[in-house]
């Protein structure tokens, strides 16, 4: 422990912004990941362990589009939609069949398709780690505020996870969709008792889930290594943050990736032995002192 | 008198019995032949996946390379060599059990161990109690063989060693260190065996040389992190004036781009020990200028006709440049090959007795040769440098050299102080 520099971290402006925004931006990415399983959990009742591939498959198709166009932009939009249009393919054609199914099942089907996917990226781009580098409009020196550092990508990041979060609270609060969502995740046989196209639904929400995993993605590929099971480590985290914040809650899933963020990044400072430990006992307190989450409900 | 059907089935019998005898003795010398061309079967545990996917693909390339070479002189009187590869994922548990199914399952009868220094712990293990030839050629850690207690009669290691980097990194850093007026140092390296070691020899040497500097603070990613962010911020609250890394393959290259965001580099001097391996230089697009580097592998040092020419045969068979574990396996390929030719066995014990203190001519030696010294059964001799990198060939500039009479040297005291001479 080394409370002692913690202290003169917190007391000292151009390491609180440093810290501060370091750790919003390790939330950021955490919580689009998060965001696309519980958003899954919430409305399908499945953990999705692909979740992590689809994130890896998102950072690699933003590699590939940005080699070939040179464009960032076509790149997240290809991350998108491709690892949209995939998750669709996936729960169609697979996961729908394990709905019913016994847990360990759902497991099963979630787990080969990670050595698949680990090895269709193996096949088609290598087992050696690849670097898409920074785009061009992001090779800018940080921003200096009160002393601290802010690079531009790291805002820019911050900046379109802001925007996906709100515009996804609001489709979720406000347009019908967003409440046919809602009561599926209160009561799935309700909503196909009352008419809606459930199999249409939940490939709308695999989609979007997928999809902000594929954003996440294209997002980290400019400044991490893409290799064949990238998505192993952050699929631990985002299953800590959606567990803290509440299996299935939005706004959980933002406010816990961005209490995970702070921990590591302040905790690089004052308890550098122990910070991934500090995010396991987060959890445990959590769990035992709110099981379903910071955000959680009980089931209905 | 004996009856006609018990003459005629004793003929028979005679007969059967002649025929299998005749075909035993005209067989017998070809199928003795056929059991005495089947291959040496050499066994290689290595990582082919993940972050440092790297290290298996390019040590099995050039292990394969010189096994095509001794295969295409004709072998050990005509016995091939077969290089059987399997990936361990880089986690000790399941090298542990690879080495023991190549040995168990797929016969081979000699292991080349191209584990990184977490799992050639686990290897070195399993070989010591099964009793098989081993060489190591990937780890680094310097006790692997330096410590009596971990070393054994029948493994060896063609590999660089930490030691004898850190101890010339260490009187280099010093000179710039003194030269630039550097006393606040940092070290930011993975938090595994190789990691600590090396770093931590790195700066018992930087002090031995320039003993006014100090380490104002250190920052210990996991092995293979995906973001160092929490790190970097840690590096610039500290302000070092120089900082020490033994990242690597693609978490060196991920920590640069990521550093670059803050402009990590134009704070603090650089010293990345493994920046000069040529798949890590070309995957980084905006390489830091003046980073200090140690050679790893470069086709331009040593600056030899042999070395060059061993660096694009690699090229052209592979399409890639060679890189730092391609060299070492080739070295150990080429000290099994050559005691193999040697001795004319590919018995563990005889070959294990020919390779302690055999020198080989290789273009990987700082005077064109390298000794498997037989105290510890590791390699001396080979080129070490350090110089400052640039982005374009040939990449790194300005190499000093190391003298191996001073090594060997500052190795004596090392081995004294850790209580392992």
């Amino acid at each position: 422990m080394n409370l002692d520099a913690l202290l003169d971290c917190v007391a000292a402006s151009s390491c609180l912004v440093t810290q501060i925004s370091a750790g919003l931006i390790i939330g950021m990415l955490l919580f689009l990941v998060a965001c696309g399983l519980t958003l899954i959990f919430g409305v399908l009742g499945v953990i999705n362990f692909t979740h992590g591939s689809f994130y890896m498959m998102g950072a690699y198709i933003a590699l590939t589009t940005f080699q070939t166009t040179g464009s960032y932009a076509l790149a997240v939009l290809a991350s998108t939609l491709g690892v949209a249009l995939f998750g669709v393919i996936f729960e169609r054609f697979f996961m729908a069949r394990v709905y019913g199914a016994d847990v360990l099942m759902q497991l099963l089907v979630c787990y080969a398709f990670i050595l698949i996917l680990d090895d269709v990226a193996k096949i088609v781009w290598g087992a050696d780690f690849r670097a898409m580098g920074m785009p061009e409009a992001f090779v800018l020196p940080p921003l200096r505020v009160a002393g601290g550092f802010l690079p531009p990508f790291y805002l820019f990041l911050a900046a379109v996870t802001v925007a996906i979060a709100i515009t996804l609270g609001v489709v979720i609060a406000k347009t019908r969709f967003g409440k046919i969502v809602r009561a599926a995740a209160a009561n799935r046989q309700m909503v196909g008792v009352l008419g809606i196209n459930t199999a249409l639904l939940y490939a709308a929400v695999f989609a979007l889930g997928s999809a902000l995993a594929g954003i996440a993605g294209a997002l980290a590929a400019p400044v991490r290594s893409v290799v064949p099971g990238m998505g192993f480590s952050i699929l631990i985290e985002s299953f800590i943050v959606t567990v803290i914040g509440g299996m299935g809650s939005i706004a959980g899933a933002f406010v816990a990736a961005i209490l995970v963020g702070i921990t590591r990044s302040f905790g690089s400072i004052g308890f550098p032995l122990f910070t991934d430990g500090t995010m396991f006992v987060f959890m445990v307190l959590v769990l035992l002192i709110k099981p379903t989450g910071l955000f959680g409900r009980r089931p209905g | 008198m004996e009856k006609p059907a018990n003459r005629a089935g004793s003929r028979r019998s005679f007969l059967a019995a002649t025929a299998a005898t005749g075909l035993a003795v005209a067989g017998f010398p070809m199928v003795a032949r056929g059991q005495s061309k089947a291959p040496i079967k050499i066994g290689m545990p290595t990582i082919l996946s993940g972050r440092v996917a790297q290290i298996g693909i390019s040590s099995r390339n050039a292990a394969q390379m010189t096994v095509d070479d001794f295969n295409a002189a004709g072998g050990l009187d005509g016995r091939m060599i077969e290089l059987v590869v399997r990936d361990s994922k880089g986690k000790p548990d399941e090298a542990a059990r690879v080495v023991r199914e190549l040995i168990n399952s797929d016969g081979c009868t000699i292991i080349l161990d191209a584990e990184a220094s977490s799992a050639s712990f686990a290897v070195q293990e399993v070989v010591r109690e099964t009793g098989h030839l081993s060489i190591h050629t990937v780890s680094e850690t310097s006790s692997l063989s330096a410590d009596s207690k971990i070393r054994t009669a029948n493994a060896f290691r063609a590999a660089r060693q930490g030691i004898h980097d850190s101890s010339f990194a260490g009187k280099y850093a010093a000179e710039i260190a003194k030269a630039q007026g550097l006393k606040r140092w940092m070290i930011c390296s993975p938090d595994y065996a190789y990691g600590r070691d090396t770093s931590g020899e790195f700066l018992e040497y930087l002090k031995i040389f320039e003993p006014s500097v100090e380490l104002a603070g250190e920052t210990w990613p996991k092995l293979f992190a995906a973001d160092y962010t929490e790190n970097i911020t840690k590096i610039l609250q500290v302000k070092p004036q120089a900082l020490y890394t033994c990242l690597y393959g693609g978490d060196l290259v991920t920590f640069i781009d990521q550093g670059n965001l803050y402009d990590l580099f134009a704070q603090a001097n650089v010293f990345a020990v493994n920046m000069a391996d040529y798949t890590t230089l070309r995957e980084i697009k905006k390489l830091p200028k003046g980073i200090h580097s140690a050679n790893r592998y470069l086709t331009t040092f040593p600056a030899t006709k042999a070395n060059a020419e061993w660096g694009e045969r690699y090229r052209k068979k592979y399409d890639v440049l060679p890189i730092n574990w391609s060299w070492e396996n080739a070295v150990g390929m080429q000290f099994l090959t050559e005691a193999m030719k040697k001795t004319g066995s590919d018995d563990a014990k005889v070959l294990a007795q020919a390779l302690r203190g055999m020198v080989i001519e290789s273009p990987f030696g700082a005077d064109g040769k390298i000794t498997m010294r037989a105290e510890d059964q590791t390699i001396v001799g080979y080129a070490i440098g350090w110089g400052t990198t640039i982005p374009t060939q040939p990449y790194v500039t300005d190499m000093q050299a190391a003298d191996w009479g001073f090594i060997v040297e500052r190795e004596a005291e090392w081995k004294k102080r850790k209580g392992y001479a």
